[in-house]
């Protein structure tokens, strides 16, 4: 029998890499840029529910990585969640809840709640300090009305009538500030939130691209997947492109064949328990 | 009710329920033992944080998560906590900034942990909220196993209990305020570190600097309801005038032997202060028309 080494079960992150990290940095490797979502996400409280917005723009440093992305993340058929920040922990902490919902559902037999996914993304992102960097506005409506939240990388959370987030945030803010009142229909709502995102696409670097919106209300979701596009591509050649059989030039040929490093061996000892 | 733009129009009485676990109706057993229960509970605290909070704290201390000890007192806040004869008056802002931007205008920093216990938080909204939740689920099976209302001291004590044994972790100053029928009003302060200490007022956060000698002179024993109210407030509005990091409103929690009372005092109805102007061409005067106008010197 082997040895076997006995380790507890670690949770969390591991940060053995990291001596070898800063030492590669010291002989000048650069460390590829992780895809972070720029980001505008908004969302209001209207009089039937809450609208939610997200521009669609995902970017790796300078570049624009994705140009039509989903920000706004299924939790629960009443419930969705802008997310911004690094967008592999946005998807990850979203998905994550969202099954923890469904499971939830199956055992309590009820429509899941806004407050319950709440709870549940604030200790995992507070368990990881900060981390696990998702910067989210939850919103839903439950048996106990339209509620809306955000919730920030370190565990807090607030509750709000409007808000916003990522890189836009201050644009849409400014919107929401000037224009926002109680008891807004559903078309001003939706023109607001579509407004605000606007607001952050046009002024905001990490931002662009298109309009996503949510809304939901008592017993209905709707999800207007690109409601605005304030940015269709102007020019585009009318030739398009072709590319002949046989233009690519071939330059030199080198055939090598693969050796067998393993011998097949026509039957042999049968196997034994 | 008063106009729009001073907080969200939100029902400011309306306590917002942020529960830890679900809402729902527990009928206390009589307990015989209620005291050695209060005991076993400070060691069932102590193991249970201990295991669950101390198993990510050897990790996190190891790849230097520590605390910056050295860094500015409390942060972001002023927070204002006051007995009378009667009850006790907790006041605080409601500005919660990260970094240079008001993430949120309106917060509300005063949490319920039982009916009869709030507490003010200042620091990390994240360390203090988890605090807060915490200590409110483990108040809840307390109150259940008592058989009677927690007292405040208790309360405090299982604040101050995560906060001290978790203290390199946490960047959390608390001021803990409540009415029990042994000792009536008390506050509890627990600033960052852990420390507990019981004073008839007790002002915490970054605006608190601002508040020291106005308490100094100001505080008198045995006030009514309505000056210990207005104390509150004015002390809140005066740091908030001085602090970068506090502004907003103004809410206050009252709590007595007849309940608890939450009051809302927008921006516009505090007292101006020294080289504060009157708001001039602000949105209050342009919401109240449909069609924004555009401002006129």
């Amino acid at each position: 029998m082997g040895r076997m080494t006995e380790l507890p079960t670690k949770g969390g992150f591991s940060f053995d890499l990291c001596t070898r990290n800063d030492m590669l940095l010291k002989n000048g490797l650069q460390m590829p840029p992780f895809r972070k979502t720029g980001t505008t996400i908004v969302g209001l409280v209207f009089q039937d529910g809450v609208v939610l917005g997200a521009d669609t723009r995902a970017t790796e440093g300078p570049i624009v990585a994705d140009k039509n992305c989903e920000k706004i993340h299924f939790m629960a058929p009443n419930i969705y969640c802008c997310g911004a920040g690094t967008a592999a922990d946005t998807e990850a902490v979203t998905d994550m809840v969202s099954s923890q919902l469904q499971l939830h559902r199956y055992a309590t037999g009820r429509e899941s709640r806004v407050v319950t996914a709440l709870t549940l993304l604030k200790s995992h992102l507070f368990s990881y300090q900060g981390h696990v960097s998702a910067a989210l506005v939850l919103g839903g409506f439950d048996v106990t009305g339209p509620h809306l939240h955000t919730v920030y990388p370190h565990g807090s959370t607030d509750t709000l009538p409007f808000a916003t987030m990522g890189s836009g945030s201050l644009a849409a803010m400014s919107v929401f500030e000037s224009k926002y009142r109680e008891g807004l229909t559903r078309e001003e709502g939706i023109e607001l939130v579509a407004e605000a995102i606007c607001a952050g696409i046009f002024n905001d670097l990490g931002s662009g691209s298109n309009v996503d919106v949510c809304v939901i209300t008592e017993g209905k979701t709707e999800y207007l997947r690109n409601y605005q596009l304030p940015n269709p591509r102007t020019y585009i050649s009318s030739k398009g492109y072709t590319f002949v059989k046989g233009q690519t030039e071939v330059l030199s040929t080198k055939i090598t064949s693969i050796q067998p490093k393993v011998e097949a061996v026509e039957g042999g000892d049968a196997m034994e328990e | 009710m008063e106009n729009k733009l001073s907080g969200f129009g939100l029902d400011p009485t309306g306590v917002e329920r942020r529960t830890f676990l679900e809402e729902g109706e527990s009928s206390p057993k009589q307990s015989l033992y209620s005291l050695s229960l209060s005991a076993s509970l400070y060691l069932a605290c102590f193991h249970l944080l201990s295991l669950k909070l101390g198993f990510i704290l050897l990790l996190l201390s190891i790849y230097k998560m520590d605390l910056d000890l050295s860094a500015p007192h409390s942060t972001g806040t002023t927070i204002i906590g006051v007995t009378y004869n009667g009850g006790v008056v907790l006041g605080a802002d409601s500005r919660t900034s990260t970094g240079m931007y008001v993430a949120n205008r309106a917060s509300d920093k005063i949490t319920e942990l039982t009916d009869n216990v709030y507490v003010c938080r200042s620091g990390s909204a994240a360390d203090t909220q988890v605090i807060s939740d915490y200590v409110r689920y483990f108040l809840h099976q307390h109150t259940i196993q008592l058989g009677q209302p927690a007292t405040v001291k208790v309360a405090a004590n299982l604040v101050r209990l995560l906060s001290y044994q978790n203290k390199n972790m946490l960047q959390a100053g608390v001021i803990v305020g409540g009415w029990d029928k042994y000792e009536g009003g008390q506050i509890y302060s627990v600033p960052l570190g852990g420390t507990i200490l019981r004073q008839p007022f007790s002002i915490g956060g970054s605006g608190s600097s601002y508040l020291y000698g106005f308490f100094d002179q100001a505080w008198k024993e045995d006030m009514t309801h309505e000056e210990a109210e207005q104390l509150v407030v004015k002390a809140a509005s005066l740091a908030m005038a001085r602090d970068g990091a506090s502004g907003g409103v103004v809410r206050t929690v009252t709590i007595n032997a007849e309940g608890v009372t939450r009051k809302f005092y927008g921006g516009d109805t505090l007292p101006l202060w020294h080289d504060e102007l009157e708001p001039t061409n602000s949105l209050l005067d342009l919401l109240s028309s449909s069609v924004p106008e555009p401002m006129s010197t």
